[in-house]
């Protein structure tokens, strides 16, 4: 079983990252580049099968590691089998 | 007065902290490995510059689990008097011993160089042997420095003082050309609410001493020590 977790700074949060790629962006003729937010995507392979108990740890990673919860949100999905 | 310079794998200012306080202000002054668990004997904490576990995930975002920061906040908790640094106010935030968190800069660029700050509360024990409003010319080495907060933080630490130092103009004027890295309110450091656990992000460690050039950071540690400006170290 493995964990897709995706952490992003909040909306209210300014992104610099997002606003220089932003900037790369439309510079090289990509208008439509409104808005960038740059995030984080952290794939872990769980060895564990109950799906229940799969969320709960998950959320408890996130909450306590993975994303810093003042400036960050997090999703995540749980997904079958072992990475590709 | 005897002070801990906590060691994490990739800090690379703690040298330059126990320099100060071991052969500038002689005074005693021992490295602590983040895998220790005690600041038994130890009056003040230091957490210093650089790059603890690589930085990676987020700055000080490991860090904070290492075995020696439930020591620190143990001391902290004591009232004992916590200075992190760089990398080391960016442990102390991600630890939840200082509010806020700390952002990619302003320009995403990683800055290196001087910059002036002005002390905006001189009765604190970082402090206090600074000028009402005196500008210290520092070098910053950061890519994380941007402080932000939610308003209602921003608002408390404003109203209780707690803003330490601000990023100015030479001569001491608030300028937002001047605030490089994109700081709220133009903020480079700031004390908790117990007054105890200070957290800036220039180097007052790098700039401590006349041979270096410059000697403006010398008088943040005599002031945490408890000395007089050019008194004789204990």
């Amino acid at each position: 079983m493995r964990a897709l977790v995706y952490v992003t700074l909040k909306p209210s949060v300014l992104d610099p990252q997002g606003k220089a790629v932003r900037g790369a962006l439309r510079s090289l003729g990509f208008d439509e580049a409104a808005d960038v937010r740059v995030g984080k995507l952290i794939e872990l392979t769980l060895e564990t099968s109950d799906r229940t108990r799969a969320e709960q740890r998950v959320r408890a990673m996130c909450e306590t590691l993975l994303a810093n919860t003042v400036i960050e949100q997090y999703r995540f999905e749980i997904v079958e089998g072992t990475a590709p | 007065m005897k002070t801990a310079i906590v060691v994490f794998p990739g800090s690379n200012c703690d040298h330059d902290a126990y320099h100060v306080m071991r052969h500038v202000l002689g005074l005693q002054a021992e490295f602590v490995w983040h895998k220790q668990t005690s600041l038994k004997g130890f009056d003040l904490v230091i957490l210093p510059g650089g790059f603890a576990h690589g930085d990676y995930l987020r700055c000080g975002a490991i860090a904070r689990f290492s075995p020696i920061m439930e020591a620190v906040a143990d001391h902290a908790r004591k009232g004992g008097p916590v200075f992190g640094i760089c990398n080391g106010f960016q442990v102390l935030i991600e630890a939840g011993l200082l509010p806020g968190a700390l952002l990619r800069n302003r320009g995403v660029a990683f800055i290196n160089r001087d910059v002036w700050v002005r002390v905006e509360n001189d009765r604190t024990r970082l402090t206090g042997l600074c000028r009402p409003g005196q500008v210290l010319q520092m070098p910053i080495a950061h890519g994380e420095g941007n402080y932000t907060a939610d308003p209602g933080t921003l608002a408390r630490l404003e109203g209780e003082g707690r803003v330490l130092f601000r990023y100015v103009s030479p001569s001491g004027e608030l300028d937002d050309r001047f605030n490089v890295n994109g700081s709220a309110n133009a903020i480079a450091g700031i004390v908790n609410e117990a007054g105890n656990v200070f957290g800036m992000m220039p180097h007052p460690e790098r700039n401590a001493e006349p041979l270096l050039g410059n000697a403006q950071g010398l008088v943040l540690f005599e002031s945490l020590a408890g000395l007089r400006p050019g008194a004789e170290a204990a």
